[in-house]
Protein backbone atom coordinates (compact mmCIF):
# COMPACT_ATOMS: atom_id res chain seq x y z
CA UNK A 1 0.00 0.00 0.00
CA UNK A 2 2.22 2.48 -1.31
CA UNK A 3 0.43 5.45 -2.03
CA UNK A 4 0.95 9.09 -1.21
CA UNK A 5 2.20 10.19 1.93
CA UNK A 6 -0.50 13.00 1.73
CA UNK A 7 -3.55 10.40 1.67
CA UNK A 8 -5.01 11.64 5.19
CA UNK A 9 -4.46 15.14 4.17
CA UNK A 10 -6.09 14.21 1.03
CA UNK A 11 -9.05 12.83 2.37
CA UNK A 12 -9.38 15.27 5.02
CA UNK A 13 -9.11 18.38 2.27
CA UNK A 14 -12.29 16.74 1.09
CA UNK A 15 -14.35 16.51 4.17
CA UNK A 16 -15.05 19.94 3.76
CA UNK A 17 -17.94 20.43 1.21
CA UNK A 18 -16.39 24.04 -0.36
CA UNK A 19 -13.09 22.24 -1.30
CA UNK A 20 -15.24 19.33 -2.96
CA UNK A 21 -17.18 21.93 -5.18
CA UNK A 22 -13.64 23.90 -6.16
CA UNK A 23 -11.70 20.82 -7.18
CA UNK A 24 -14.82 19.74 -9.34
CA UNK A 25 -14.66 23.52 -10.98
CA UNK A 26 -10.86 22.45 -11.34
CA UNK A 27 -11.74 19.22 -12.96
CA UNK A 28 -13.17 21.25 -15.82
CA UNK A 29 -10.30 22.87 -16.20
CA UNK A 30 -7.77 25.72 -14.94
CA UNK A 31 -8.68 29.39 -12.89
CA UNK A 32 -7.93 31.98 -10.87
CA UNK A 33 -8.96 32.31 -7.41
CA UNK A 34 -11.29 35.44 -8.45
CA UNK A 35 -13.11 32.98 -10.56
CA UNK A 36 -13.24 30.07 -8.42
CA UNK A 37 -14.65 32.78 -5.81
CA UNK A 38 -17.67 33.40 -8.11
CA UNK A 39 -20.01 30.88 -7.52
CA UNK A 40 -19.63 31.07 -3.49
CA UNK A 41 -21.04 33.58 -1.24
CA UNK A 42 -17.24 33.73 0.17
CA UNK A 43 -14.62 35.89 0.52
CA UNK A 44 -11.77 35.57 -1.37
CA UNK A 45 -9.50 35.16 1.49
CA UNK A 46 -11.68 32.14 2.32
CA UNK A 47 -11.15 30.66 -0.94
CA UNK A 48 -7.21 31.15 -0.61
CA UNK A 49 -7.60 29.24 2.54
CA UNK A 50 -9.38 26.92 1.07
CA UNK A 51 -7.09 26.50 -2.01
CA UNK A 52 -3.88 26.26 0.73
CA UNK A 53 -5.77 23.29 2.07
CA UNK A 54 -5.66 21.44 -0.46
CA UNK A 55 -2.49 22.38 -2.39
CA UNK A 56 -1.12 21.52 1.56
CA UNK A 57 -2.66 17.61 0.44
CA UNK A 58 -1.18 17.81 -3.05
CA UNK A 59 -4.58 17.85 -4.53
CA UNK A 60 -4.20 21.77 -6.45
CA UNK A 61 -1.41 23.45 -7.70
CA UNK A 62 -0.72 26.64 -9.17
CA UNK A 63 1.27 28.49 -11.23
CA UNK A 64 2.32 31.82 -12.27
CA UNK A 65 1.13 33.91 -14.72
CA UNK A 66 2.03 37.28 -14.83
CA UNK A 67 -0.16 38.42 -11.38
CA UNK A 68 -2.07 35.76 -11.63
CA UNK A 69 -1.71 32.38 -9.81
CA UNK A 70 -4.25 30.20 -12.10
CA UNK A 71 -4.92 26.42 -10.02
CA UNK A 72 -5.94 23.49 -11.46
CA UNK A 73 -5.69 20.23 -10.40
CA UNK A 74 -2.77 18.17 -9.35
CA UNK A 75 -2.80 15.09 -11.33
CA UNK A 76 -0.43 13.03 -9.23
CA UNK A 77 -2.43 13.70 -5.79
CA UNK A 78 -5.82 12.43 -7.13
CA UNK A 79 -4.14 9.52 -9.37
CA UNK A 80 -3.04 8.31 -5.98
CA UNK A 81 -6.56 8.85 -4.27
CA UNK A 82 -8.10 7.37 -6.55
CA UNK A 83 -5.50 4.03 -6.72
CA UNK A 84 -6.17 4.29 -3.63
CA UNK A 85 -9.94 4.40 -3.36
CA UNK A 86 -9.62 1.59 -6.52
CA UNK A 87 -7.90 -0.97 -4.14
CA UNK A 88 -9.92 -0.78 -1.72
CA UNK A 89 -13.47 -1.32 -3.33
CA UNK A 90 -11.81 -4.10 -5.05
CA UNK A 91 -11.31 -5.64 -1.79
CA UNK A 92 -14.91 -4.69 -0.78
CA UNK A 93 -16.05 -6.48 -4.04
CA UNK A 94 -13.67 -9.45 -3.68
CA UNK A 95 -15.28 -10.01 -0.12
CA UNK A 96 -18.80 -10.22 -1.69
CA UNK A 97 -18.06 -11.94 -4.71
CA UNK A 98 -16.48 -14.82 -1.90
CA UNK A 99 -19.79 -14.24 0.44
CA UNK A 100 -21.71 -15.09 -3.71
CA UNK A 101 -19.75 -18.21 -3.07
CA UNK A 102 -19.99 -19.32 0.57
CA UNK A 103 -24.22 -18.68 0.11
CA UNK A 104 -24.65 -21.04 -2.72
CA UNK A 105 -22.63 -23.86 -0.99
CA UNK A 106 -25.06 -23.55 2.10
CA UNK A 107 -27.35 -25.73 2.34
CA UNK A 108 -31.26 -25.06 3.34
CA UNK A 109 -32.06 -25.48 6.81
CA UNK A 110 -34.19 -28.20 7.85
CA UNK A 111 -37.95 -27.39 8.39
CA UNK A 112 -38.89 -26.05 11.50
CA UNK A 113 -35.24 -25.85 12.66
CA UNK A 114 -34.62 -22.11 12.85
CA UNK A 115 -31.19 -21.42 14.19
CA UNK B 1 -21.89 -7.26 -13.13
CA UNK B 2 -21.78 -4.11 -10.57
CA UNK B 3 -23.75 -4.86 -7.73
CA UNK B 4 -21.97 -3.05 -5.43
CA UNK B 5 -23.25 0.44 -4.63
CA UNK B 6 -21.64 3.09 -2.16
CA UNK B 7 -22.11 6.54 -1.20
CA UNK B 8 -22.03 8.96 1.42
CA UNK B 9 -24.86 10.80 2.86
CA UNK B 10 -24.80 13.97 4.57
CA UNK B 11 -21.38 14.59 6.61
CA UNK B 12 -21.26 11.43 8.72
CA UNK B 13 -22.75 8.42 6.70
CA UNK B 14 -21.68 6.14 4.00
CA UNK B 15 -24.16 3.19 2.62
CA UNK B 16 -23.37 0.24 0.89
CA UNK B 17 -25.41 -1.72 -0.94
CA UNK B 18 -25.39 -5.22 -2.57
CA UNK B 19 -27.63 -7.79 -4.03
CA UNK B 20 -27.06 -11.60 -3.26
CA UNK B 21 -28.83 -14.41 -4.97
CA UNK B 22 -29.42 -16.04 -1.36
CA UNK B 23 -32.16 -15.58 0.43
CA UNK B 24 -31.86 -13.00 4.04
CA UNK B 25 -31.54 -15.89 6.42
CA UNK B 26 -28.20 -16.93 4.31
CA UNK B 27 -26.78 -13.94 4.21
CA UNK B 28 -27.53 -12.86 7.53
CA UNK B 29 -26.08 -16.16 8.57
CA UNK B 30 -22.89 -15.98 6.67
CA UNK B 31 -22.78 -11.97 8.85
CA UNK B 32 -22.79 -14.12 11.95
CA UNK B 33 -21.13 -16.95 12.12
CA UNK B 34 -17.28 -17.08 12.17
CA UNK B 35 -16.81 -20.35 10.34
CA UNK B 36 -18.64 -18.73 7.36
CA UNK B 37 -17.16 -14.95 8.07
CA UNK B 38 -13.53 -16.52 7.90
CA UNK B 39 -14.37 -17.94 4.39
CA UNK B 40 -15.03 -14.43 3.02
CA UNK B 41 -14.30 -11.12 5.27
CA UNK B 42 -11.03 -11.27 4.17
CA UNK B 43 -10.22 -8.53 2.12
CA UNK B 44 -7.16 -8.12 -0.96
CA UNK B 45 -5.96 -11.61 -2.05
CA UNK B 46 -3.49 -13.48 0.64
CA UNK B 47 -5.21 -12.36 3.85
CA UNK B 48 -6.77 -14.54 6.16
CA UNK B 49 -8.31 -14.01 9.15
CA UNK B 50 -7.13 -16.20 11.88
CA UNK B 51 -9.59 -14.71 14.21
CA UNK B 52 -12.95 -14.42 13.94
CA UNK B 53 -15.14 -14.02 17.36
CA UNK B 54 -18.33 -12.65 17.12
CA UNK B 55 -20.87 -13.26 19.83
CA UNK B 56 -23.91 -12.63 17.95
CA UNK B 57 -26.42 -11.48 20.86
CA UNK B 58 -26.99 -7.95 22.32
CA UNK B 59 -23.69 -6.72 24.36
CA UNK B 60 -21.99 -9.55 22.27
CA UNK B 61 -18.20 -9.02 21.32
CA UNK B 62 -16.93 -8.97 17.78
CA UNK B 63 -13.16 -9.64 17.74
CA UNK B 64 -11.52 -10.07 13.70
CA UNK B 65 -7.70 -9.87 13.01
CA UNK B 66 -6.13 -10.04 9.61
CA UNK B 67 -2.72 -11.01 8.72
CA UNK B 68 -1.10 -11.30 5.52
CA UNK B 69 0.79 -13.91 6.38
CA UNK B 70 3.92 -11.57 5.66
CA UNK B 71 4.45 -9.78 9.14
CA UNK B 72 1.08 -7.54 8.35
CA UNK B 73 -1.63 -7.65 9.98
CA UNK B 74 -4.42 -5.70 12.02
CA UNK B 75 -7.75 -6.35 13.98
CA UNK B 76 -10.88 -4.67 14.73
CA UNK B 77 -13.00 -4.97 18.02
CA UNK B 78 -16.66 -4.07 18.08
CA UNK B 79 -20.17 -5.06 20.02
CA UNK B 80 -23.78 -5.71 19.23
CA UNK B 81 -26.20 -3.54 19.89
CA UNK B 82 -29.44 -4.97 18.09
CA UNK B 83 -29.92 -8.08 16.56
CA UNK B 84 -33.38 -8.93 14.36
CA UNK B 85 -32.86 -12.54 13.02
CA UNK B 86 -32.43 -12.46 9.50
CA UNK B 87 -33.08 -8.70 8.69
CA UNK B 88 -31.52 -6.32 10.96
CA UNK B 89 -27.83 -6.12 12.30
CA UNK B 90 -26.59 -2.92 14.86
CA UNK B 91 -23.24 -3.04 16.20
CA UNK B 92 -20.45 -0.72 16.65
CA UNK B 93 -16.97 -1.18 15.40
CA UNK B 94 -13.33 0.49 15.59
CA UNK B 95 -10.25 -0.69 13.60
CA UNK B 96 -6.72 -0.88 15.69
CA UNK B 97 -4.24 0.30 13.77
CA UNK B 98 -2.62 -0.34 16.68
CA UNK B 99 -4.52 3.11 18.40
CA UNK B 100 -8.29 2.46 18.11
CA UNK B 101 -10.02 4.70 15.57
CA UNK B 102 -13.01 6.59 16.56
CA UNK B 103 -16.21 3.78 16.86
CA UNK B 104 -17.95 3.17 13.64
CA UNK B 105 -21.89 2.73 13.90
CA UNK B 106 -23.50 0.41 11.56
CA UNK B 107 -26.40 -0.34 10.72
CA UNK B 108 -26.98 -3.48 8.09
CA UNK B 109 -30.58 -4.55 6.94
CA UNK B 110 -31.45 -7.97 5.02
CA UNK B 111 -34.35 -7.32 2.50
CA UNK B 112 -36.30 -10.00 0.75
CA UNK B 113 -35.34 -9.18 -2.80
CA UNK B 114 -37.35 -11.63 -5.27
CA UNK B 115 -35.78 -14.70 -4.37
CA UNK B 116 -32.76 -13.03 -3.34
CA UNK B 117 -31.65 -10.18 -0.65
CA UNK B 118 -30.85 -7.11 -0.66
CA UNK B 119 -27.95 -5.84 1.85
CA UNK B 120 -27.82 -2.37 3.17
CA UNK B 121 -25.30 -1.01 5.18
CA UNK B 122 -25.57 2.15 7.00
CA UNK B 123 -22.43 3.30 8.44
CA UNK B 124 -22.56 6.49 10.60
CA UNK B 125 -19.14 8.32 11.88
CA UNK B 126 -19.06 10.47 14.58
CA UNK B 127 -18.24 13.64 12.39
CA UNK B 128 -17.04 14.94 8.64
CA UNK B 129 -13.71 14.58 9.64
CA UNK B 130 -13.92 10.96 10.93
CA UNK B 131 -15.31 9.51 8.22
CA UNK B 132 -12.46 11.34 6.06
CA UNK B 133 -10.12 9.51 7.99
CA UNK B 134 -12.27 6.63 7.56
CA UNK B 135 -11.99 6.58 3.75
CA UNK B 136 -8.17 7.36 4.25
CA UNK B 137 -6.99 4.47 6.02
CA UNK B 138 -10.06 2.18 5.93
CA UNK B 139 -9.93 -1.05 5.15
CA UNK B 140 -11.56 -3.72 8.00
CA UNK B 141 -11.25 -6.31 5.67
CA UNK B 142 -12.10 -4.17 2.85
CA UNK B 143 -15.55 -3.31 4.41
CA UNK B 144 -14.31 0.68 5.40
CA UNK B 145 -13.83 0.73 1.89
CA UNK B 146 -14.38 4.08 0.14
CA UNK B 147 -13.78 5.89 -3.00
CA UNK B 148 -16.62 7.62 -2.77
CA UNK B 149 -15.14 10.89 -2.46
CA UNK B 150 -13.62 10.72 -5.67
CA UNK B 151 -16.06 8.92 -7.78
CA UNK B 152 -18.60 11.54 -6.57
CA UNK B 153 -16.07 14.53 -7.25
CA UNK B 154 -14.96 13.44 -10.47
CA UNK B 155 -17.56 11.18 -12.12
CA UNK B 156 -20.26 13.09 -11.24
CA UNK B 157 -18.83 16.61 -11.47
CA UNK B 158 -16.64 16.76 -14.35
CA UNK B 159 -19.34 16.42 -16.64
CA UNK B 160 -16.44 17.71 -19.82
CA UNK B 161 -14.90 14.41 -19.16
CA UNK B 162 -11.25 14.98 -18.12
CA UNK B 163 -9.38 11.93 -18.09
CA UNK B 164 -9.58 11.72 -14.26
CA UNK B 165 -12.20 9.45 -13.38
CA UNK B 166 -11.03 6.88 -15.96
CA UNK B 167 -7.39 6.07 -14.61
CA UNK B 168 -8.94 3.61 -11.26
CA UNK B 169 -7.44 0.51 -13.23
CA UNK B 170 -4.09 1.56 -14.48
Amino acid sequence: MDTSPNLDAAFSALADPTRRAILARLAQGEATVMELTAPFEMTQPAISQHLKVLEEAGLVVRRVQGTKRPRRLAKGGIEAMDQWLAMLRNALERNYDRLDEVLASMEKPKKGEKR
Amino acid sequence: MSKLTLKTEGDTHVVVTRRFAAPPEFVYRAHTDPKLLQKWLLGPDGWTMPVCINEARPGGKIRYEWTNGKGGGFHITGEYLELEPHSRIVHVERMHLPDPTPDNHVETRFDADGSGTLMTIRMTLSDAQTRAAMLATGMEGGMEASYVRLEELIYNSSSHGTQLGKQAHS
